[in-house]
């Protein structure tokens, strides 16, 4: 079960970052910088590694870092993984963005004011996660400030032990153990989901045709937790989308073309309770942003897309969730 | 403008405008009990109030933004100054840091929020000397009300005792 959640944690997007041409102030102009992004990270946090290539060409000024992909603004508190998942409907490798350090678009986007802003935006998802599980975010509250720093720590370096270890002490519940994992059985409670879902109201046969997002406005975001009412029940991911997108299901069977489902960085938080379980380590998690392509019209689910997975929604609900956990 | 989501049972992404309710208007010279709020150079801000339904917390969340008839935003000093001196004192010593820049759920862009963290608990403080609602919970409208009693003193919003004893009868 750890094999999965390494990977996720492992995961990285390969990114092509060119400076935006009205920032440029020398010739010849920079090439862009080459960036290994982790699927569970932010664009912001990337600073260090980005404005060295660029600050001999900076105009005058203070650094606003804001990114873009073709024009879109990007919003800077979703996680890198996320993002790519969403809006590259054929993944594009490498990831060509553009990076703006002037001139931010404070209409568009809330302030980003480098890691603290990014810290605070986690924390605070850990906080609803924390409160979505347990009714209230007291073991969030509760953590030391060096735990927290930690905690936070382990998100920025991308380290899955250590950040098994920050969590534990949170304590944020348990979701099933690893037996009744194997039969796809979940314990009655709430789980904390985030989805995206891209709705374009066209159909196209393969994900290069798919037309492009230019607006926010097109992708509904769905921050509701999963309420798990029976236990012992075997819960599919199909059903827990079901739950969460009734819409997109009504009067359907099971898909039958294209299954797939996006579900981006669950995040993950919460200690590694043993609960008679050998294994260990079930824990909360918070799914984040599952980008999702439909159709409109005949709200047939095309796409669905988890850390750049495609898997079937046959699978049991919970292994999704035990997999994922730790993003 | 207000739009208020319905709460627990609805699909979250339906939203309804509640136009009769009286405290929740936008502060502007159109509406009867509304104000108009001129700063020293007789510049006319408006505010906009959303109450959106937070699945995680389980209670509503106001949301607001403040701007200028030329559609410049304010920002949170100027908003302090439109607002009463009681309110502004309030948000000084406690819920100031309560009130944070976030996006709008719906309409993708910044707004301020004031953080449902605590608020099913001072609801039911509220609630506590109440026994019809011990008993029988308490409506959805009384339970609005009520919530919006306290959080719109925050803004400078005071609910008319009026609405209050229309929704207890």
């Amino acid at each position: 079960m750890m094999e999965a959640q390494k990977y996720v944690w492992e995961g990285a997007i390969p990114l092509q970052i060119h400076l935006h041409e009205s920032e440029i102030t020398s010739l010849p102009p920079p090439s862009p910088a080459l960036i290994l992004a982790p699927r569970i990270g932010y664009l912001p946090l990337l600073l260090p590694l980005i404005k060295p290539y660029f600050s001999s060409t900076l105009p005058p000024g203070q650094d606003t870092l804001w990114f873009d992909y073709k024009g879109l603004p990007l919003k800077w508190y979703i996680p890198t993984g996320v993002l790519f998942d969403l809006l590259c409907a054929e993944p594009e490798r490498p990831w060509n963005l553009t990076v703006h350090f002037r001139g931010y678009p404070s209409n568009l986007l809330i302030p980003c004011e480098g890691e603290e802003s990014v810290k605070w935006s986690f924390i605070n998802s850990l906080k609803e996660a924390d409160y979505i599980i347990n009714g209230n975010c007291k073991n969030v509250m509760n953590m030391s400030q060096s735990d927290q720093v930690e905690l936070w720590r382990s998100v920025m370096d991308g380290n899955l032990d250590k950040y098994i270890r920050s969590s534990s002490k949170l304590k944020l519940g348990t979701v099933t153990t690893a037996e009744a994992d194997m039969v796809g059985q979940v314990k009655a409670g709430k789980i904390p989901v985030r989805l995206y879902v891209w709705s374009v109201n066209e159909d196209f046969e393969d994900m290069e045709d798919a037309p492009e997002v230019d607006n926010w406005d097109q992708i509904s975001y769905i921050n509701r937790p999963l309420e798990i009412h029976k236990e012992g029940k075997y819960f599919t991911l199909h059903d827990a989308l079901k739950n969460l997108l009734p819409e997109f299901f009504a009067g359907k069977p099971l898909i039958n073309d294209k299954p797939c489902i996006e579900e981006s960085e669950d995040f993950q938080k919460v200690s590694s309770e043993d609960v008679g379980s050998s294994t260990g380590a079930e824990e909360g998690k918070e799914i984040f942003s599952q980008p999702m392509e439909s159709c409109c019209n005949d709200a047939e689910i095309k796409l669905i897309r988890i850390q750049g997975i495609e898997p079937k929604l046959e699978i049991p609900f919970s292994w999704v969730v035990n997999q994922l956990k730790e993003s | 403008m207000c739009v208020l989501v319905p709460a627990e049972d609805s699909n979250e992404e339906e939203m309804c405008a509640v136009e009769e309710e009286a405290g929740f208007c936008e502060i502007e010279g159109a509406a009867d009990n509304a104000t108009l709020v001129q700063s020293k150079h007789h510049e006319a801000h408006f505010y906009d109030f959303h109450i959106v339904y937070s699945s995680s917390f389980r209670v509503p969340v106001l949301y607001f933004r403040a701007y200028c008839s030329d559609g410049r935003p304010l920002l949170l000093n100027d908003i302090e100054k439109d607002l009463p001196a009681c309110s502004s004192k309030v948000l000084l010593e406690t819920k100031w840091s309560f009130i944070t820049l976030e996006e709008h759920p719906f309409l993708n862009r910044p707004w301020y929020k004031l953080h449902p963290c605590g608020t099913s608990e001072w609801m039911k403080l509220l609630c506590l000397g109440d026994e019809v609602a011990a008993k029988n919970g308490l409506a959805i409208e009384l339970y609005l009300v009520s919530w919006f009693s306290v959080v719109g003193q925050v803004v400078g919003l005071k609910t008319p005792l009026e609405m209050v004893k229309s929704q207890r009868n």
